[in-house]
């Protein structure tokens, strides 16, 4: 729509103002990394993170979240629950931003999920543009998402002395006047902008050692590859590479109730396809018992169910699971042997 | 009003019946004398509130629901065995019908072989109803059914309908018999040869234990019976029922959406499958 200019200064009024109006979310120190959280003082705001622990999907899909409320008295009865309110996300980067809007299609094709719509709805997205890699980790130009034309409502460019805002939609142009002081950019500034965004691309490694576009052909011709006995091997099954993954939205639904048996909530928790019991049914019968299946499986879905699914690739390149992997597996070491042995 | 694809509606047990030692049917009533709407080889999510929710395929045929349907539902896990301990007049929450059931009117002309075993009837047994109702759709209709043991064979009287019917070619065999039994004993598979089968108009229908899907399948393919006119209905662990949660995935194929119903050749090359 258009582009203004937020002097750094005026950041922290702007945070304050919204955080009267919105649950503002947005990446904090956590010890020595990163985390999404809950912003009460502009201070807590930490642009200059590199990655988080978790992506914000967790404000979109939390962890656990309520379902429904019930009673088993008398006449049983379900209520639906959707837990949400108004929400600022600050500072998402660009592949958590391809990451959303994945997660966007998953929730509203076929049959709409109300849950994480409604908060999707309730959300005012402001990202961030990376200028710097995260660390080694990442691979996100590798992935075609190290920069974004849409999934935001403002996105912020550093250019310095201010952040060059580029305002998206009506949401993000009515949060900006109404709560923050930002000029129309002139000339000079964007030509600024220009200059500092096609400097970033060369600080920027590929690490995929082909086109990423290939991934779902490459995959399908790599069911029987020996690499997933050897990733079976290495694996601890322990989950954390698809809980720490934007775009893994898996989840368990389950049942709480109280000590006297009569009311209860229903509740949805992220689950994990990495775990034992994911695919086992009640009989006992569990259809992807090998560790190696159950990553295959991952990259699978990564690389070409999602794909097939949705028309997009199910990893956006962040690291998260690299970085998090007490086994060291690393998904585009995977790929890349993979592709090496074709 | 909020509204979620989660909420199960609360609906009446009308009638429970003991079938075996670990076997119910579960008679469902809808408000005012509505019907599921349902087709032949979907199921329903299940919810007994605060236990849980299941995936269970329904049992009974559309052309016989009169505001009801029926589950036959195996006591095995949490939700099943709470379910087993309610009795009539008792709610329990259901969502769906859900996914894709049996393509009947690509059965019609056609000879129709229900191969079930086990609690794999429970399935089936909405088609084979089904296609009873409407009989003169069909040509043959040959059903080879295999339980274990003699006190596992479930629907008995309606077993003993199909045996008595001139129109229908019923075979029924239990692993291991006893002295009241002076019928079939053996495997599944050994049925195959009492019957014979015209591969190319045959449509053939199998439900039950992977291992047995292995062994049916061999016979089914062996008679010549073409991959796309097989089809098998899958068990998976499912959450949502909606192709969302993940649980249920097979490859790529989501069994709540793309199946439980599958033909042979959308799964042959499947490895997850079978």
């Amino acid at each position: 729509m258009s582009l203004r200019i937020l002097d750094k200064g005026m950041l922290a009024p702007l945070v304050n103002a919204l955080t009267a109006d919105y649950q503002v979310v947005g990446p904090q120190a956590k010890g020595p990394k990163f985390a999404f959280g809950p912003i009460i003082d502009p201070a807590q705001l930490r642009l200059d993170y590199n990655t988080t622990i978790l992506p914000p999907k967790k404000v979109l899909q939390p962890p656990q979240e309520r379902l429904a409320t019930f009673t088993r008295q008398g006449e049983p009865h379900v209520e639906p629950v959707i837990e949400t309110g108004p929400t600022v996300l600050l500072g998402v980067h660009t592949c958590d931003l391809h990451a959303i809007q994945l997660l966007d299609k998953v929730f509203s094709q076929d049959y709409p999920d109300a849950h994480y719509l409604e908060r999707r709805r309730q959300t005012i997205i402001v990202s961030l543009e990376c200028l710097e890699p995260c660390d080694e980790h990442s691979f996100c130009k590798s992935m075609g998402t190290l920069s974004a034309g849409e999934g935001y409502d403002l996105h912020l460019t550093d250019l310095g002395p201010a952040y060059a805002v580029d305002v998206a939609t009506e949401k993000g142009e009515q949060l900006l006047s109404r709560y923050g002081t930002a000029n129309e950019a002139t000339d000079t500034d964007i030509r600024r902008l220009n200059e500092v965004l096609s400097a970033k691309w060369p600080r920027f490694t590929y690490r995929l050692n082909f086109d990423a576009a290939e991934l779902p052909a490459l995959l399908s011709t790599a069911y029987d590859h020996p690499l997933w006995d050897e990733l079976g091997e290495r694996c601890f099954a322990c989950g954390s590479c698809t809980n720490v993954c934007p775009t893994c939205y898996c989840f368990n639904i389950f049942d709480e109730v109280n000590m006297a048996l009569i009311e209860g909530e229903r509740y949805r928790r992220w689950d994990s396809c990495q775990l034992d019991e994911f695919a086992r049914v009640a009989g006992g019968e569990n259809f992807r018992q090998a560790r190696s299946a159950r990553q295959r499986h991952r990259f699978m879905r990564k690389g070409k169910y999602i794909y097939e699914k949705f028309g997009e690739l199910g990893c956006v390149g962040c690291g998260r699971c690299i970085r998090t992997c007490v086994a060291n597996i690393s998904i585009v070491d995977g790929f890349n042997a993979i592709h090496g042995s074709a | 009003m909020t509204t979620s694809i989660y909420t199960p509606e609360m609906v009446r047990l009308a009638n429970v019946e003991q079938m075996t030692a670990v076997e119910k049917l579960f008679t469902i009533e809808l408000p005012d004398g509505c019907n599921l709407g349902h087709d032949p080889g979907q199921f329903v999510m299940v919810s007994v509130l605060g236990i849980g929710e299941a995936p269970i395929s329904i049992t009974s045929s559309p052309s016989r629901s009169n505001g009801t349907f029926e589950l036959c539902v195996r006591r095995v896990g949490d939700v099943t065995n709470a379910l087993h301990a309610m009795l009539p007049g008792d709610m329990v929450g259901i969502r769906g019908p859900f996914g894709h059931g049996f393509p009947i009117k690509k059965m019609h002309g056609k000879d129709v072989l229900f191969a079930p075993g086990g609690l794999g009837l429970a399935p089936l047994r909405s088609l084979i109803n089904q296609v009873l109702d409407e009989r003169g759709s069909f040509e043959r209709v040959i059903i080879l059914y295999g339980a274990k043991r003699l006190n596992e064979l479930l629907f008995r009287d309606e077993l003993d309908e199909w045996v008595a019917r001139h129109d229908v070619e019923c075979h029924i065999t239990v692993d291991r018999g006893d002295e009241t039994w002076d019928g079939h004993v053996g495997v599944i598979t050994t049925l195959f040869p009492e019957v014979s089968i015209n591969p190319r108009n045959t449509v053939a229908v199998t439900c039950g234990p992977p291992i047995m899907y292995r062994f049916v399948l061999m016979e089914l393919l062996g008679k010549g019976i073409p991959e796309t006119q097989i089809y098998l209905s899958l068990e998976r662990r499912m959450k949502c029922g909606v192709g969302k949660c993940g649980h249920c995935q097979i490859n790529n194929l989501y069994c709540c959406q793309d199946g439980p119903v599958f033909t042979y050749a959308q799964i042959k090359g499947v490895e997850e499958a079978l």
